[in-house]
């Protein structure tokens, strides 16, 4: 029984040196950050809209409904890229808000004419403040808000529709 | 061959314009705001980068960052209050040191633990040895004869 004692410190190493061995075996993601916003409110807005710059846009124009929250900016690529994704999804009737993210409001009319504009509601954030607020870090990142006004789930990057159909579908139709 | 030595001083002059790019947007006439402004956008880590604090980083959002801790120290926050406030929008992953929590509190509690428990098992084996190494009056004499006999 005294012997056994001394396997004490071998034993302990060995477990320590599994589990460090395991974490760095399996491919731990340490680049996307979870959205602390999970499941509390959309913080406090009053930005204007793309359209027309008198036209104030606050939370409480977006109560009672679900919806995405896109963001979005005219020199991000990937949203060029997204963008027929999310049309496609706002003519089945999915309820997208797009957030214009630190852009020009002429080159984001020019984008929405051009390539149609697939967002129920446009919110124009030319210093990125509701961005800051939001813990955005580039575009695109979508917002899945309920109609209570929390956020659901926060998903990073592009949304296609492989995508949509495996988990993000599903998120939608909870809000 | 002047107009040549010119612009090499320039040339090896421009890092330094570079250096100094964005530095000027943010003066304090305090300046013990100017020393907290400098230490927090060095202890925060910037969220869109690969392990670079805001003050080295060209990311957009690490400019958003250094704009906001500028106004928030304007606004009298504390240093406590403004990387709270980064925290709660950016996580954790924005401050490299870790606050305590349920989580990380196991990296302060275990070591402890362990030494402890090292400390006691030392202690237990020192007083079992010096208790099994009393010996009756009888078998100290058979010892010092034993003893004498060899010598």
């Amino acid at each position: 029984m005294n012997r056994l004692i001394f396997f004490v410190p071998a034993v302990f190493v060995l477990v320590v040196g599994a589990v460090f061995t395991w974490v760095l075996w399996i491919d731990l993601d340490t680049e996307t950050i979870p959205t602390p916003l999970k499941d509390k409110a959309l913080p406090a807005f009053s930005l204007p809209s793309v359209y027309d710059a008198d036209q104030m846009l606050s939370n409480a124009d977006f109560d009672g409904q679900g919806y995405m929250l896109n963001v979005w900016a005219t020199w991000c690529i990937t949203c060029r890229v997204e963008h027929p994704e999310l049309k496609r999804l706002a003519d089945k009737g999915v309820n997208i808000v797009g957030l214009n993210y630190k852009d020009s409001r002429a080159e984001a009319l020019k984008w929405l004419a051009q390539y149609k504009d697939p967002f129920s509601q446009n919110i124009y954030d030319e210093e990125g403040t509701l961005g800051f607020d939001l813990g955005v870090t580039g575009a695109p990142e979508t917002f899945f808000v309920r109609s209570d006004g929390t956020i659901a789930h926060k998903h990073v990057g592009e949304i296609n529709s492989q995508l949509w159909e495996s988990e993000l579908k599903s998120i939608y139709e909870s809000l | 061959m002047k107009a040549f030595k010119r612009i090499w001083v320039l040339l090896l002059l421009a890092p330094l314009s570079w250096a100094a790019t964005e530095d000027y947007k943010y003066q304090f006439e305090d300046p013990v705001l100017q020393e907290r402004y400098g230490q927090l956008i060095y202890e925060l880590r910037c969220p869109k980068c690969q392990n670079q604090n805001v003050a080295d980083s060209d990311a957009p959002i690490a400019a958003d960052m250094r704009a906001k801790v500028y106004q928030l120290l304007n606004d009298g926050f504390t240093d406590k209050e403004i990387v709270d406030y980064m925290i709660e929008r950016y996580t954790e992953f924005v401050t490299y040191k870790t606050r305590l929590n349920w989580f990380t509190i196991w990296a302060w509690v275990l070591p402890g633990l362990l030494g402890a428990g090292l400390l006691a098992s030392l202690f237990i084996r020192a007083r079992r040895k010096s208790s099994g190494a009393t010996l009756s009056e009888e078998q100290q004499a058979k010892i010092d004869q034993l003893l004498e006999k060899k010598s």
